[in-house]
């Protein structure tokens, strides 16, 4: 299969209000294959685009039930199983102290699998991706806020498009060469 | 958002002064690292670090040569600077985490500014307190014995005792420091990546930002992730000093066996923390013209969270003092009687002025806004902090049930040598973070200021 030489348009906005009703008035047009770029989180603007659940919490829980699963059972497993230390006759599963090395545990998987995971999910680390090819899109770290329409919506075309994207009154808008 | 200020209010210094945008507030950051000269202050500062780090490798070359035998410590203090700076350095890590996770958690917006300088400190401070245990198990290169792994040995560490817990509680911090500070990073290192004009630091920051391109769904899950890692290091920081403290607390020595210990640790750490922050920010805010982002009222706040911190510091001597008459046990009277009249009477004194007496004079806000007087009364709080340790591990070791087996300590110039090495250590890693990466939150700042907000229809 050909590839679409352009990955998509993107259209350059001044602030943050501008491109949040921009994303929506995309949203409402009826595209979905859209992406919007700011220099800071602004919670409107993942709203806009139509994304609602970013799945790093469920990753987290599952790490930290994993941290808190393997902390009790290494310990219980050393403590009772290979490793038996008699102290004057107390017991051999001694869960009280065994809390804290759990609790530990439980906070480290779950520190590790919101950080790889925020990552994973993201797709990061990813040096290369089209937009940088937009000499302006350097700005994106800097002041000023984007707005792409993916060439692989349905809804797409070339001319049709931009015409949408002018009527939403942006800085600029440039091709992304994919 | 427009606050009305009424007449009776007292004016408050802003988070942000006026003036900036997003583009102003980005480029005077970056500049920082990526414009600015390297001044002679700059490098006679870290070369004079940078000298205390190699007294510092020296001892401890000489340490894994002979042992801990050259140190002060002996029966009965076996523990000495080795513990009293381990648990300093990791006290003073606590504020960092504080300033970046519960301050954040509490939509404490000032935080912003400082939260990058301060998470930095705890990373630094960290791995000055983890030097000291390391070297005082006699055979450091052995130190991962204290790890459970399958050994040829058929050993596993006990988890029955509080230095094992110590160990995950400690490595754990350490980890989740590393991490909640990267991932902070990650923006910046993008802001810095699209900055600069040479290739081969464009080349670095571009890797170190594994291609951030600040996308919707992208900054999504990083604020969902960065919220989760603030609940998670809310409690992680509260347990390890409690895990610290009961290092002591579980022993039976009068002067640790006390469950006052965990709550008077936690604020102690906290309190000598925010001492260090200022320590930095009032010299960072003064040479690296920064003084619009950190104001007047982060100098406040933090000086009125010392103030707090001190008072609950100052509550736990008060009530390891009236617990040592209650309890009525002689050999915890005898502890109290000898803090006061013993041979370190003067530095139990010395404590009390440093950390009680002297820090109330931030009650006057013309103290808490003056950054000289800010940077004394921090320098004060860290002695005073340094010492109320060397009263727990030393005071309560020389002198303890039997008379026969009283002693004194002795610290020798290669116990002082590794501790002020630490310091070069600290000073050295401080030196390079603030030329090398932005050490202030640029997209944390950008979301302060007033044209960040969306102006719905």
């Amino acid at each position: 299969m050909k590839r679409d030489p352009i990955y998509g348009l993107l259209a350059e906005f001044d602030t943050p209000t501008a491109i949040v009703q921009a994303a929506e008035r995309t949203h409402e047009a009826g595209y979905r294959k859209i992406d919007a770029y700011s220099p800071f989180p602004i919670e409107e603007l993942a709203e806009a685009i139509g994304f609602h659940r970013n799945g790093v919490a469920p990753v987290v829980l599952v790490g930290g039930i994993l941290g808190c699963l393997t902390g009790y059972a290494m310990q219980w497993w050393i403590s009772t199983v290979s490793y038996p230390v008699n102290v004057g006759g107390r017991p051999l599963h001694s869960w009280p102290a065994f809390v804290i090395v759990t609790f530990e545990l439980t906070i480290l998987f779950s520190v590790l699998a919101a950080t790889f995971g925020m990552l994973a999910l993201n797709g990061l680390p990813m040096p290369y991706h089209p937009v940088f090819n937009v000499p302006r899109f350097e700005f994106v770290t800097k002041d000023k806020f984007f707005l792409i329409v993916f060439s692989s919506d349905p809804k797409y075309d070339a001319v049709k498009t931009r015409a949408f994207l002018e009527s939403l009154g942006p800085h600029s808008i440039s091709e992304v060469p994919s | 958002m427009a606050t009305i200020q009424t007449p009776l209010e007292p004016k408050k210094a802003p988070v942000i002064e006026p003036g900036h945008s997003f583009a102003s507030v980005t480029d005077k950051i970056s500049s920082i690292v990526l414009k600015r000269p390297v001044t002679y202050g700059w490098v006679g500062g870290f070369l004079i670090a940078f000298l205390i780090v190699q007294v510092m490798l020296f001892a401890m070359g000489y340490l894994f040569i002979k042992g801990v035998g050259i140190w002060g410590v002996n029966i009965p203090i076996g523990w000495g600077f080795a513990i009293v700076n381990f648990v300093w350095w990791i006290g003073i890590g606590h504020a960092g985490t504080l300033i970046s996770a519960i301050l954040a958690l509490l939509r404490q917006s000032w935080r912003n500014s400082i939260n990058r300088f301060a998470e930095a400190m705890t990373l630094f401070a960290v791995a000055c307190a983890g030097l000291f245990p390391v070297l005082h198990t006699g055979r450091p290169w052995l130190a991962y014995w204290l790890f459970p792994y399958p050994n040829t040995m058929n050993y596993w560490p006990q988890f029955r005792s509080p230095l094992v817990w110590d160990v995950f509680a400690v490595s754990t911090y350490a980890t989740t420091s590393l991490l909640f500070w990267f991932i902070g990073l990650i923006p910046d290192l993008a802001t810095l990546r699209d900055r600069s004009t040479n290739k081969f630091v464009k080349i670095v920051f571009g890797l170190l930002a594994m291609g951030w391109r600040g996308s919707a769904r992208h900054w999504s899950r990083y604020e969902t992730a960065y919220l989760l890692l603030a609940g998670l290091a809310t409690p992680l920081v509260l347990s390890v000093h409690t895990v610290v403290s009961f290092d002591f607390a579980i022993g039976i020595v009068p002067g640790w066996h006390t469950t006052i210990f965990p709550p008077y640790f936690v604020a102690g750490a906290i309190y000598s923390g925010f001492a260090m922050v200022l320590v930095l920010a009032i010299p960072i805010r003064k040479f690296y013209d920064v003084g619009d982002f950190i104001t007047e009222r982060h100098l406040e706040n933090s000086a009125m969270v010392m103030l707090a911190t001190g008072l609950i510091v100052a509550y736990g001597y008060a009530f390891e003092a009236f617990m040592n008459w209650y309890g009525g046990n002689p050999y915890e009277g005898f502890l109290r009687w000898n803090r006061l009249h013993g041979p370190y009477a003067p530095w139990y004194l010395g404590l009390l002025f440093f950390n009680i007496i002297l820090p109330q004079i931030l009650w006057i806000r013309k103290f808490r806004t003056n950054p000289t007087w800010l940077f004394l009364i921090s320098l004060d709080v860290l002695a005073g902090m340094w010492l109320e340790r060397f009263i727990i591990v030393v005071v309560s070791l020389h002198r303890d049930f039997l008379t026969s087996s009283w002693g004194m300590y002795y610290p020798t110039r290669w116990d002082w040598a590794i501790f002020i090495g630490t310091l070069g250590m600290f000073s050295a890693a401080m030196f390079l973070f603030v030329r090398l990466l932005p050490m202030i939150s640029i997209f944390e700042i950008r979301t302060l200021l007033p044209e960040a907000e969306v102006k719905h229809k």
